[in-house]
């Protein structure tokens, strides 16, 4: 068998720390400045002497990732925010250069994080099929071949000659991942694009995967969506802080994701670096998961109500707040999304708030939960307006099932709710 | 379903470089199609969403001449050895044109398609170069106004010249594009050229003769001084484009070597600079 990808103790690199080298680097001046002084450390660094400051604010994206993936397997590649998945993709189709180490990749790498980059909203959906073609790395004569086959299969048709600014956002989104689709590379790259597009377009992308795989291409995967990993991968990798902690089929992998690192404390707290600065005005504080009795839980009984707090700071007045939260199971199945202004009356009153700290809190009733473990996102926005503020994993939670219906019977139950419904049983003769 | 093409893949190997960066020309030669499609696509949608359209090509240089000729010309009556002034900065204004729009679009290529340099691999020099090969549009059409210009003032070109205009004209095209590789590799981490750049514009169209003529610089200037006014790129392209249309001024002399030397030298150090900055592009644009 032979090897698509051989990577190599690959490590990256990034300097963080903004706010001083901003400080320090960003006027030209500095650079002048800077160039003045390059000789001085060139000097530096052939006898030996590396500046001191080099080892300041530099943080690893990657450490010393070693894997080998075999031609035409799918590997999966699961981790949380920040875990350095992003990344890998970036080095393996060449996007940005590894600071340390070497992959040896055999084949044009194709990428499914870049559907519809360069497209011009001014130019026809053919124009920009050529294009977007272009850039990808197909030559004239390939796109030439292949034109009426991503035609069909981004169903825009009868618009192909209309300027793309004029299509659906659907439309837009299908010619895209058409063009990327057929771009038909010998290593195919897909990062997350199953967030975007309705369920009919996801089913299409993952069935187009799958197509790829059959044809003894090699895909690496990434999703935060367990079931399609499990669906889609034979084999995972984890990734964790940036290095690679377990390599195995893909259950194991997907089992041993969800069992380590994800555990906190029922309580999620934000320090002032981890909420971007566009989420300004708005300022998460803290979420925290609540029992009967008010103390703050990790797991909760499903026989129980549970209350969910979010604590948050609004540094200046917000017309149309809307605070909410996601609920997921692990596998990454929604199971419900709700704001704390759905209610017509609540936005009436909350709907514009003048700044100031709030709290906004729910009660899940009992015997809602099903046993297992279960992720609780965050959002804030103004809708079609803006999103504040969105962290699709800032908790995760278990749910102990011990009294609720049919415990009786030791069976695991399919599904994330797990009712207590109203049986009624008559005898009809 | 489509025939998987059987052929052995390249390999590709990543690492991270060090020293001075080879220029990879080969990459650039495979992508080569790509920079015909993205000067096609700047022409293309240039003037979309525009009343005038096409016409801006043609309206712009001639607003200008016809400034250049009122002041200049009117108020200020600098000599233009014997050329109907209107013709005389004409000439100028097509490779000071080019020059402009591959120092505006040039140095802000990377920036304006930051989408694409953090998504996809691509030779990233093809940016800049698109970007100056499309201001050769508005070029050619400038260049038939001169031509229709020629005709109404009736003035003959410099028919044993006109062989040198290429030259004249690859020239222009290096230095615009040596600039545009300095300043846009610059302008990924310090947006300070964003604000240079309409200051920079201004004074070098002081410092280039295209509203005057190059013999009122070496009559009024001592040799020493005539040298260095000769340090800028600019001069030696535009002196050339009228030597070469007009038959004026002095023809290849110390002057355009070292201008021509100086637009070479930014040429090859833009390259090699652009290539070293490449590999953090994705990083910090």
């Amino acid at each position: 068998m032979t090897i698509a990808i051989s990577v190599k103790n690959l490590s990256k690199r990034y300097q963080i720390g903004a706010a001083e080298t901003r400080f320090r680097y960003n006027m030209l001046r500095d650079v002048l400045v800077d160039t003045v002084y390059a000789p001085v450390r060139l000097a530096k660094a052939l006898v030996g002497k590396s500046d001191r400051r080099t080892n300041k604010n530099y943080v690893w994206a990657l450490k010393d990732i070693c894997f080998d993936l075999e031609e035409g397997k799918v590997l999966g590649i699961v981790g949380r925010n920040g875990a350095g998945k992003s990344t890998l993709l970036k080095i393996l189709s060449r996007v940005t250069e590894p600071t340390e180490g070497t992959v040896t990749v055999r084949g044009r790498v194709g990428s499914l994080l870049e559907v519809g980059t360069g497209f011009h909203p001014e130019l026809t959906g053919r124009e920009n099929i050529y294009m977007n073609g272009a850039i990808l790395g197909m030559k004239r004569s390939e796109i030439d071949k292949k034109f009426d086959e991503m035609v069909d299969f981004s169903e825009v048709g009868q618009f192909i000659d209309t300027p793309v600014k004029r299509y659906s956002s659907g439309m837009y989104l299908r010619l895209a991942f058409a063009v990327a689709a057929h771009l038909e590379p010998e290593i195919l790259v897909v990062d997350e694009v199953l967030a975007v597009g309705d369920a009919e377009f996801q089913r299409k992308c993952l069935g187009k995967m799958n197509d790829v795989a059959q044809q003894g291409r090699t895909v690496l995967f990434v999703s935060h969506n367990m079931s399609a990993i499990l669906r889609l991968t034979q084999e995972a990798i984890v990734l964790k802080k940036g290095q690679l902690i377990k390599r195995a089929p893909t259950p194991e992998a997907v089992d041993f994701y969800l069992a380590s690192g994800q555990t906190e404390s029922g309580e999620r707290v934000w320090d002032a670096d981890e909420v971007p600065a566009a989420s300004a005005p708005f300022r998460p504080i803290r979420l925290r998961l609540k029992d009967k009795s008010g103390k703050v839980v990790d797991t909760v009984r499903s026989t129980e109500p549970v209350t969910i707090e979010w604590e948050y700071q609004l540094d200046a007045p917000v017309t149309g707040l809307r605070v909410g939260i996601y609920l997921n199971t692990m596998r990454g199945e929604y199971v419900f999304t709700a704001f704390d202004t759905d209610d017509a009356k609540q936005y009436d009153q909350f709907g514009a708030r003048p700044a100031g700290r709030y709290i906004s809190c729910c009660k899940i009733p009992a015997d809602f939960f099903n046993e297992g473990r279960y992720s609780l996102g965050v959002n804030a926005s103004s809708f079609g307006v803006r999103r504040y503020f969105m962290d699709e994993g800032a908790l995760s939670f278990n749910v102990d099932i011990s009294g609720a219906p049919g415990t009786q019977w030791p069976e695991v139950r399919q599904g994330p709710i797990r009712p207590r419904l109203d049986w009624k049983i008559e005898k009809l003769d | 379903m489509t025939e998987l093409v059987k052929h052995e893949p390249t390999t590709i190997y990543i690492k991270p470089s060090r020293g001075l960066a080879a220029l990879n020309l080969r990459d650039l030669w495979i992508y080569r199609e790509l920079i015909s499609f993205m000067v096609w696509r700047d022409v293309k949608v240039k003037y979309k969403q525009t009343l005038l359209g096409m016409a801006w090509a043609v309206i712009q240089p001639i607003m200008t001449m016809l400034v250049f000729t009122f002041l200049f010309d009117r108020v200020a009556r600098l000599p233009t050895e014997g050329v109907p002034y209107p013709v005389f900065s004409f000439t100028a204004l097509l490779p000071w044109g080019l020059f402009i729009v591959a120092l505006n679009q040039g140095s802000r290529s990377l920036v304006a398609h930051n989408n694409m340099v953090t998504k996809i691999y691509f030779p990233r020099l093809i940016l800049p170069i698109s970007s100056v090969f499309a201001g050769l549009v508005d070029f050619a059409i400038a260049f038939v106004i001169l031509v229709g210009l020629m005709i109404y003032f009736q003035v003959t070109p410099a028919y044993h010249l006109l062989w040198t205009l290429p030259f004249f004209l690859l020239l222009a095209l290096i230095t615009a594009l040596g600039v545009a590789l300095w300043l846009s590799a610059i302008n990924v981490k310090y947006r300070d050229v964003n604000h240079a750049l309409p200051f920079l514009t201004q004074f070098w169209l002081f410092i280039t003769p295209v509203a005057y003529s190059a013999s009122v610089i070496s009559e009024n200037l001592s040799e020493k001084w005539l040298l260095i006014y000769s340090l800028n790129p600019m001069a030696g392209v535009v002196n050339g484009f009228r030597w070469a249309l007009l038959g004026v001024g002095n023809g290849p002399d110390i002057t355009l070597w070292i201008s021509a030397t100086i637009s070479i030298l930014i040429f090859v150090s833009g390259l090699f600079y652009f290539r070293s900055m490449e590999k953090t592009f994705a990083d910090t644009i």
